[in-house]
């Protein structure tokens, strides 16, 4: 579990709404492309632009990517509905968003995050995203004070799932934790490119506090968070802001509420008074979708492994534990198969993970070095031909050169394992101009073997195997 | 002379006759009386007559045009044409030009019927009586001094007064059948689902469709298989195959069971409850069997339809706003400017059903009124297939009325929403009903009777009209 929050008393309350886009070809309801950072208002067509006598044609493939994301979240897919949610926006072109209302698709699902919490699943059902406004003129950008506002409906249309988790999620790290988490699911399952900055992962966080035991404190709703970090930021800010008004007697209102990334707080959007009322009903262009088990069945079978199966995968490979860092960042990129290759091919996994997460940030799934170049490299390195400096050296000109022979690029740079009577001589000056270090050494602090080693690889020029060093440091204590 | 759809369409195909002579015909008509009638908002008589010319040189090149070539067709204009404008007799849409062609639209050009004009009809199809129109009213060409029914009152009068051998309208609560009950004119509703509503400008989406009008039940039968079928534009229309809906006219009704409702809403003009027995006596006399049947739910369907078109109606119109086509009125801000917009761009009509349907769904009233609104739109679709069990069409009058003055109720709402009574359920099941007339009622004029069948029924139905056709010859 991760560690529980609470701040003078009171316990958090989070659900987390998150929507993120479609990787269709297509809109929801037209054939308009569905992509990103095109011209304004050329990715548009009679249904887009809400002209009169236009009709919606439901996407298949955005059926079928929703019901992944449903599946892939456990929950159950249903006969589902579409209804219109009625408001006015200059950038909603028929003034009603086709979306799902009491009959969504998927439903009653769950998350298991890597510390082993599980947080519910509610419902991710299916929505057109809206238009995008730009206002043009005063201020900073922002609808009051602007001269004009201009309107791309590029983005009208979009396939949307929203995401509604249960109020299961306690604290901002396991928040966190969650959008993380999804956001892997959604890449490894290819349903959205789940882009935070680009808006194609949208996360709103309902944020309430209460003393343990007692009944749910009245949420607020944030909006604008736009990075994993932001997510704990903001309900934490948001938590504290709630505390604080109540313990100066203070009753929290119903809001929603836009959270700064520029000044780290959460302000007043809009209270419940003014909320709009949607006026959802049944939309009338549109029958039910009704998915055959069959359609249902054939979607579970394709999915691929989600990221907790491939994390434990690695992790047993590996010989570590599911939640350890390295084993998380492989999987979130996308590279365990990657390194698993590696093993495949005759390379030592520990190492291979190592370097993996090292220096293949960039590298994508597919990394240019092929893995029997990385397996040779992590050969050398356990059979004591290359330290671990020497290697990671080694990697550097393997990612350069998109692969090649690591015995060979370590002889080019004039590696050479040094001779452990070499290492011996250099462990006795070591000691010699490290006396304090030393005595700190051999009276238990293990910390103090740092400037020994240190001096063994400078004297050596980093040539010296660190592991052999610390062993033979080891082995004098003793 | 007036010649059917089924001759101009037979002659044309043959060269007996020039798509361009049948045209001119009309367009001297046009010429002779629209200022009076004034059934048009656009007459398109160049397009046409190019159109018309292409029918010949297609003939003459030994192509076959299609099953409609050359036939002279009015489309409501709340059909979107191509680069043609398509205003629904708004303000708010005055001007524009729609860059796609309806479905409909698509299919009869490619049947070779040539396009006369865009009709005139209550703004948004909101009325029964072709007032509400922001060009102005229609006169019924029987009796200038009389309303033609509504909405689809320009497409009934161009019927009527010889201006097109065949013209399109929509029909919602009636729109078809009661104007064509006023004119004198065949007029058919279609199954929800069976005609394509792409291209067709909403007004209460699950009520909406398009039919025709024509002076026989031949020339109905004709038009709705040309332009019935399921359309991968519409996910709402039927995908079962269109059956040959002429193949039965000629049947008669002997051993058919023919539905007299005895539960059916009084408010009937004697003469036209006259018509109404008369032709169940001529069914009768043909060899049909005539039973009587309830449909308890038939007197709810004006308040259950009066919550469900206008709501639908209030978020269908929701987006004339300003923003992106049509008329704008500026403002200080967006909501400003949506608000001048709809406020200058709207008639009365279509206001009044605008705040019912959004009161309707509102919060804390969607129970009371539209929730119970669906209700009866159930009931009525349960009530319908009992009686069904019993029969296999239902007569009912078509209009309460015989065309009623201009002026009459257009002060008055309520009165104008009774006209509707007799046409409301089917829409409401979603069956099909046809208008067929069937003699003279007060005054000399027109009285249609309705024929009702149950969904996909369409065969049946046009074969009980065209007995009542032939029986009121």
């Amino acid at each position: 579990m991760t560690a529980a929050w609470t701040h003078d008393g009171y316990e958090l309350v989070v659900g987390l709404e998150v929507h993120v886009e479609l990787a269709t070809r297509t809109k929801l309801f037209s054939a308009s492309p569905n992509r990103f950072g095109d011209e304004p208002n050329t990715n548009i067509d009679p249904v887009t632009l809400g002209l009169p006598g236009a009709l919606p044609v439901l996407n298949r493939h955005a059926v079928e990517l929703a019901m992944r994301i449903g599946l892939a979240l456990n929950c159950t897919v249903q006969r589902c509905t579409f209804a219109r949610k009625n408001y006015f926006y200059p950038d909603m072109p028929k003034a009603y968003q086709v979306s799902q209302y009491d009959q969504p698709l998927n439903v009653d699902g769950y998350l298991d995050l890597p510390d082993g919490s599980r947080v519910g699943i509610e419902r991710a059902h299916m929505e057109e995203d809206a238009g995008k406004s730009v206002h043009v003129g005063g201020s900073e950008g922002r609808v009051a004070g602007a001269d004009e506002t201009l309107i791309d409906l590029n983005r009208a249309g979009v396939p949307l799932v929203e995401i509604v988790s249960r109020p299961d999620i306690s604290s901002p790290d396991q928040a966190r934790a969650y959008v993380t988490e999804l956001r892997s699911i959604l890449l490894a399952i290819g349903a959205s490119d789940a882009k935070m900055e680009e808006g194609s992962m949208r996360v709103d966080a309902n944020v309430s506090v209460r003393k343990p035991g007692a009944p749910l404190g009245t949420r607020c709703e944030i909006k604008n968070v736009n990075s994993v970090r932001s997510v704990g930021r903001a309900i934490e800010y948001e938590a504290r802001r709630q505390i604080d008004m109540i313990e100066a007697g203070e009753a929290v209102q119903q809001q929603t509420r836009h959270w700064s990334d520029a000044d780290g707080r959460t302000h007043t959007l809009r209270t419940k008074e003014d909320a709009d009322d949607y006026r959802y009903f049944l939309e009338p262009d549109l029958v039910p979708l009704d998915p055959a088990a069959e359609w249902v069945e054939s979607v579970r079978a394709a999915l691929p492994p989600l990221p907790a199966a491939r994390r434990a995968a690695l992790a047993a490979a590996a010989g570590l534990t599911a939640d350890a860092e390295p084993v998380a960042v492989l999987v979130e990129r996308g590279q365990d198969g990657y390194a698993l290759a590696v093993a495949e091919a005759g390379g030592d996994l520990g190492r291979a993970i190592v370097h993996v997460q090292q220096a293949f940030a960039e590298a994508g799934e597919a990394p240019a070095v092929s893995p029997a170049d990385l397996a040779k490299l992590t050969a050398l390195e356990t059979g004591g031909q290359l330290t671990a400096t020497q290697a990671k050296t080694v990697v550097g000109v393997l990612l350069e050169r998109g692969g090649g022979d690591a015995g060979a690029i370590a002889a080019e740079l004039g590696f050479e394992a040094v001779e452990s009577g070499e290492l011996e001589a250099l462990v006795d000056a070591a000691i010699a101009a490290e006396p304090d270090a030393w005595a700190k050494f051999q009276a238990g602090e293990g910390k103090a073997m740092g400037a020994l080693v240190g001096y063994v690889m400078k004297a050596s020029k980093g040539q010296a195997d660190g592991k052999q060093v610390t062993a033979i440091l080891n082995a004098r204590r003793s | 002379m007036t010649r059917t759809v089924t001759e101009i369409a037979a002659g044309v195909r043959s060269g007996e006759l020039k798509a361009v002579d049948v045209l001119e015909q009309h367009l001297a008509a046009i010429d002779a009386r629209e200022g009076d009638v004034h059934a048009f908002n656009l007459v398109l008589a160049d397009q046409a007559r190019e159109a018309a010319a292409a029918v010949d040189a297609a003939v003459a090149a030994g192509n076959d045009p299609g099953p409609l070539a050359g036939v002279p067709v009015a489309l409501k204009d709340n059909m979107c044409t191509r680069g043609v404008p398509t205003t629904c007799s708004s303000k708010i849409l005055a001007g524009w030009k729609p860059p796609y062609d309806g479905t409909v639209v698509a299919k009869l050009a490619a049947a070779g019927a040539v396009t006369v004009g865009k009709t005139n009809l209550d703004e948004f199809a909101m009325g029964s009586s072709t007032e509400n129109s922001a060009f102005g009213p229609t006169r019924n060409p029987l009796d200038t001094t009389r309303v033609p029914g509504g909405s689809s009152g320009g497409s009934a009068a161009a019927v009527a007064a010889g201006f097109a051998a065949l013209s399109f309208g929509s029909d919602t609560g009636g729109s078809i059948r009661q104007p064509a009950a006023l004119c004198g004119v065949v007029g058919v509703k279609p199954t929800y689902g069976r005609v394509s509503r792409f291209g067709l400008v909403a007004f209460a989406s699950s009520l909406d469709q398009i039919g025709p009008f024509t002076h026989t039940v031949a020339d109905a039968a004709l038009a709705l298989q040309v332009v019935s079928g399921v359309d991968t534009h519409d996910s709402t229309t039927i995908p079962e195959p269109v059956p040959d809906l002429s193949a039965a006219l000629g049947r008669g009704v002997a051993g058919l069971r023919v539905g007299r409702i005895t539960d059916l809403p009084a408010g009937a003009d004697p003469d036209v409850q006259e018509r109404l027995d008369a032709a169940f006596a001529a069914l009768a006399a043909a060899g049909a069997t005539i039973v009587d049947v309830t449909v308890p739910a038939f007197t709810y369907g004006l308040t259950a339809y009066y919550l469900i078109a206008p709501a639908e109606a209030s978020s269908n119109l929701a987006r004339y706003d300003g923003v992106r086509y049509g008329l704008r009125v500026a403002g200080p801000d967006a909501d400003s400017m949506f608000a001048a917009t709809r406020t200058a761009g709207f008639g009365d009509e279509v206001k009044r059903r605008i705040l019912l349907g959004t009161y309707a769904l509102s919060a804390g009233y969607y129970d009371a009124y539209y929730g119970k609104a669906l209700k009866i739109r159930r009931l009525m679709a349960d009530d319908f297939a009992k009686a069904y069990a019993s029969c296999d069409v239902m007569l009912t009058p078509a209009s309460p009325s015989v065309a009623f003055e201009v002026g009459a109720k257009a002060a008055d709402p309520l009165a104008m929403y009774l006209c509707d009574t007799y046409t409301i359920p089917a829409n409401l099941t979603g069956d099909p009903a046809m208008s067929v007339p069937f003699g003279t009622g007060a005054g000399g004029l027109p009285v249609g009777v309705q024929v009702l069948a149950p969904a996909l029924g369409e065969p049946v139905m046009l074969q009980v009209a065209a007995e009542l056709e032939r029986s009121v010859a």
